[in-house]
């Protein structure tokens, strides 16, 4: 029998304020333990729970990017469960009435579109951290760490819409790089600022019941949740095929073995008993508020891609490279802004800048050649003053130590030459010392052409202009 | 019967409770009274009546995103049963 994989996910956005959800604590990463607490993280008795005005806005972002409607009044709820990182016994979420409802996000896979429903986005606090020590003396005890707890979190979950583990991919990436152009979230995926639950299921083809779901549980990476789901469906189809049943379940995937693994015991605690909580004001959200909100919004990946190709008339792939993170489509942008042509940008974004970075293991926000700098270079290609090839050298120059390319361009003598007299001298010089090769030419050998190109290069040191050179060798090797 | 003894040992698992044999008895006996007795409220007609959340008719309490002092890791694990250098110790967590 033939199998239909069915994939929901829940993503779990850690949003990047300064201070946590309910209390003014900095959610700083990478702080000594329990350093960032106070009462309300603590889950001290009588402490009451403040909400971040900043984490609404972020969660109205979210929403507005992903097509959700925003809700004029949602509530928060606690949801009540007991784990040692969790100090108050239950979570600060959103049940009933999340923020954002009903959104959709479009992704592609093999050239095929697709639509995903967004079923929710709900606001929640984070719980913290266990550590499980090798401390002599401390026997099997675990310590807990609560900086992370409280800490502002976004949870996005999906219509069991995916059908592949490779859709479920496309998702994530796709609405990873929507939260990082928000900046809602730095989406540090090994930090843990951007994690997936997901919920696979398998049913036959053609059928339209869906099939038990497992739970696999907090894979933080692309490469990761292609495994785990992959594994997952494989798993269910063969326990069908030999007469099993999948049972619903929590289950982890190991990364070293790529498989996934049942978390048992867990499950019997899944009644939660939500209920609103009392400590926390009802959140009524204004039109105006959802509409300023949507002003604020930074262009999304998704129009810049239509519009590099149409206004700019970038193809396809060059759109995609240059929008694939808001920060490299702002320093491409601050090239235009600075005067370059869009293709001739793009080519050396893309060439040049890219792999000075990739050599350099540099982030694009931290290039050495400023958006201005490489634009002047540009505009000194486009004007004929120096070669391709001669630019290459000026940037390497700029990356090194800086300056302006005009600058380096005349202390280092490296103006292009396409004053025919001059060159005419070379190509009579090189022909003199090499009539051998010259008769070749003149013999039908044409291939000995790009013998006599390659000397006029080399001894105007790359400075002749390859067309005049062209246009001068064929003229006299001719004659 | 509003509650059965195999609710009641259910919610003690949740609360992760140990209750005697007598115990569960007691509490099962008990909570059904206190359930009898809440349950004189559904003889009221609630129909279009908006559930009540909140007591108090106020919406809207936020906090700027400013970081405020912490209170300390001495202060946080002042109170703590068990410390494991700066962390609160806890019996093993088996994942």
């Amino acid at each position: 029998m033939k199998y239909q994989p069915v994939i929901g996910l829940e993503v779990h956005v850690q949003l990047a304020t300064d201070t946590k959800i309910f209390c003014g604590c900095s959610t700083k990463f990478g702080a000594s333990p329990n350093s960032q607490t106070c009462p309300v993280c603590l889950g001290l008795p009588g402490a009451l729970p403040v909400l971040n005005k900043k984490v609404v806005e972020y969660a109205i972002k979210a929403g507005l990017a992903t097509d959700c409607a925003i809700a004029p009044r949602s509530v928060f709820a606690r949801k009540n469960y007991f784990y040692p990182d969790l100090p108050k016994g239950y979570q600060i979420s959103q049940y009933e009435l999340p923020i954002c409802e009903h959104g959709h996000l479009d992704i592609e896979v093999d050239g095929v579109g697709k639509r995903i429903g967004i079923t929710r986005i709900h606001m929640e606090e984070d719980a913290g951290k266990l550590v499980h020590a090798d401390t002599p003396g401390t026997g099997d005890d675990s310590g807990v760490d609560l900086n992370r707890a409280c800490t502002p979190l976004l949870e996005i979950v999906s219509e069991p819409d995916l059908r592949s583990a490779d859709e479920a991919v496309a998702y994530l990436k796709k609405l990873h790089q929507i939260v990082v152009y928000l900046g809602i979230t730095d989406g540090n995926m090994e930090e843990g600022s951007f994690r997936c639950d997901a919920n696979v299921s398998v049913m036959p083809v053609g059928s339209d019941t869906f099939g038990t779901r497992a739970e696999i549980k907090n894979v933080n990476s692309f490469k990761f949740v292609k495994q785990a789901i992959e594994y997952e469906i494989e798993r269910q189809i063969e326990l069908i095929e030999e007469g099993g049943k999948v049972v619903q379940e929590t289950r982890l995937f190991d990364p070293n073995n790529g498989e996934t693994r049942s978390m048992r015991g867990k499950e019997e605690a899944h009644d939660y008993r939500y209920f609103p909580d009392p400590d926390l004001v009802p959140l009524v959200i204004s039109d105006d508020w959802v509409e300023d909100t949507r002003l604020g919004l930074p262009e999304l990946p998704a129009v810049k891609l239509a519009r590099y190709q149409d206004e700019l008339g970038l193809p396809l792939y060059d759109a995609e490279v240059l929008t694939a993170t808001r920060e490299l489509a702002e320093y491409y942008e601050a090239c235009l802004a600075a005067g370059a042509p869009a293709k001739l940008a793009a080519n050396w974004v893309m060439g040049e800048v890219t792999r000075g970075l990739n050599d350099a293991g540099l982030a694009i926000t931290a290039c050495p050649v400023a958006p201005g700098q490489l634009a002047s270079l540009i505009a000194l290609i486009d004007k004929g003053t120096i070669s391709n090839k001669i630019a290459k050298t000026v940037f390497d120059e700029m990356w090194q130590n800086g300056g302006e390319p005009a600058e380096i361009v005349e202390k280092k003598g490296l103006v292009q030459v396409s004053d025919t007299g001059e060159i005419e001298k070379i190509i009579d010089e090189i022909m003199a010392a090499n009539m051998g090769q010259v008769e070749e030419y003149r013999g039908g050998k044409e291939k000995v052409f790009g013998f006599f190109v390659g000397q006029v290069m080399r001894a105007s040191k790359g400075k002749a202009n390859p067309a005049v050179v062209n246009d001068l060798l064929v003229a006299k090797l001719k004659r | 019967m509003k509650i059965t003894r195999q609710q009641v040992e259910n919610v003690a698992v949740l609360a992760r409770l140990e209750l005697s044999a007598a115990e569960t008895e007691t509490f099962t006996g008990q909570m059904d009274a206190i359930l009898a007795y809440v349950d004189k409220l559904n003889e009221l007609d609630t129909t279009g009546i908006v559930p009540t959340s909140h007591a108090v008719p106020m919406e809207n309490a936020f906090r700027a995103d400013e970081v405020r002092p912490s209170i300390g890791v001495e202060n946080a694990l002042a109170n703590a049963p068990g410390r494991m250098e700066e962390f609160f110790r806890v019996p093993k967590v088996i994942e």
